[in-house]
């Protein structure tokens, strides 16, 4: 039980039906949905705080409805990206073989190290990768020159039709390996701390292997269910996932994420980037602040 | 002997297993949901029936959101509750068949591979489910 309950969570739970609090659910998973789906980040951000602070839900609770509502942004809007050919399969495919097993590495660490550490290290490499990310803010089309042999030999490199600018976009992945040596970073870290990697899976598309970033977030998205649904087992079988708070949830988010891939194809570029980096710069600094309070 | 144009009829063919691919692929996630949506709604729905203070008062809210709350998290409980048709025990099937869609979309792929006729993809997707296998193997046994 949450010891220090908002007055407003008091308020908000108290008085209200089963009913109500279904519905109230389901109106903000609606929103968590949307915003998941287009920034490849997945509900968690949205649905754990606000489960938590404004409903008063055991944390426990949230984590299993969170990583219910990570699954089902992840089909519901992978199934408009892949019709789409928004989300690169080939590039999630193989960068899936390193989420997993970094996923079981991580599952198999947990518990011989320091969390806390854990949290500052992430917490500064995230609020690195946004400033990064910030700074490409400018380029729009990148000629990329540098010889990719991994991405040559699987074939990754791919196009896109962007809806804002009316373009069939042509590019090119490279820097493969480091791709696949940061997705397995990314991996371990969602074993070991539970949260929701697209954080991680977005700058490492979008910085090393240079993908456009619609297509970093639709991949994200696309390999984030997979991640999600390893470790959900689990959650299940402890008994984290409450049917009750669970089904407003996925409902909800299904609902919104079946949206966002709209929206986000009219989207410019660079908006998207825009709003991507704000939400990592504030993930990265409440992961900082967990890390320094322990 | 390959002319120019039995190579353009070949990459114009692999083009379009690709597409299909793609298709079967976004067609089995929607199916997913809407199977699993429908499940969680019809469930919700019988509970609310068969339970009507779910409309009217707020303990049973705090009853069942708050830890300790009775709710069916294993094969043993769902299956009894499903018997009896219990509206909580069709969510958590809903539930479930969400939980595994990603699993039967990396198995879905691996078809989709073997019908491009791509080897390498075969493999590493082949991986990736045995990987996916075995963090469920694993995650039982804690």
């Amino acid at each position: 039980m949450n010891r220090h309950p908002s007055l407003l969570s008091n308020l908000v739970t108290a008085y209200m039906t089963l009913l109500q609090f279904d519905l109230l659910i389901l109106l903000v998973s609606v929103i968590a949905g949307l915003f998941g789906s287009i920034l490849g980040l997945g509900g968690g951000i949205i649905v754990i705080p606000a489960l938590t602070l404004l409903f008063n839900i055991d944390i426990r609770y949230a984590i299993g409805a969170s990583i219910v509502s990570v699954i089902a942004t992840s089909s519901s809007a992978a199934a408009t990206y892949v019709r789409e050919r928004m989300t690169n399969l080939r590039v999630a495919m193989v960068l899936e073989v390193a989420t997993t097993s970094g996923a079981l590495t991580g599952a198999y660490l947990a518990g011989h190290l320091s969390v806390r550490w854990l949290y500052v290290i992430f917490g500064v490499m995230m609020g690195y990768s946004s400033l990064m990310m910030f700074r490409k803010r400018h380029e729009t089309t990148t000629v990329m020159v540098k010889s990719a042999p991994w991405a040559d030999y699987l074939r990754l490199h791919s196009s896109y039709f962007d809806r804002a600018t009316g373009q069939e976009v042509s590019y090119r992945v490279v820097s493969t390996r480091i791709g696949l040596g940061l997705m397995y970073i990314a991996g371990v870290v969602s074993g070991l701390l539970g949260i929701g990697s697209g954080a991680l899976k977005v700058p490492a598309m979008d910085l090393a292997m240079r993908l456009p970033i619609k297509v970093s977030t639709a991949t994200s998205n696309f390999m984030i269910g997979v991640t999600a649904a390893a470790s959900a087992g689990v959650y299940f079988m402890r008994g984290d996932i409450d049917p009750y708070i669970a089904a407003p949830v996925a409902t909800g988010v299904l609902i919104g994420a079946a949206l966002g891939p709209h929206l986000m194809g009219h989207l410019h570029s660079t908006t998207l980037r825009k709003i991507f980096v704000s939400v990592l710069l504030i993930i990265s600094v409440q992961m900082l602040l967990k890390g320094v309070r322990g | 002997m390959t002319s120019p144009q039995s190579i353009k009829e070949k990459a114009l063919l692999d083009e379009e297993r690709v597409r299909r691919v793609e298709l079967m692929i976004s067609q089995l996630l929607r199916l997913g949901i809407a199977a699993s949506l429908a499940l969680i709604a019809v469930g919700t729905f019988m509970s609310f029936l068969h339970h009507p203070d779910y409309l009217s008062s707020s303990d049973a809210l705090l009853r069942l959101t708050r830890p300790g709350a009775a709710f069916p998290h294993t094969w043993h409980d769902v299956a009894s509750g499903l018997s009896a048709l219990r509206g909580q025990s069709i969510v958590i099937i809903g539930l479930l068949l969400l939980i595994a869609t990603p699993v039967m979309r990396v198995a879905v792929s691996i078809l989709g591979f073997v019908y491009q006729g791509d080897r390498l993809f075969t493999l590493i997707t082949t991986v990736v489910l045995c990987l996916l296998l075995l963090s469920f193997a694993l995650g039982k046994v804690e």
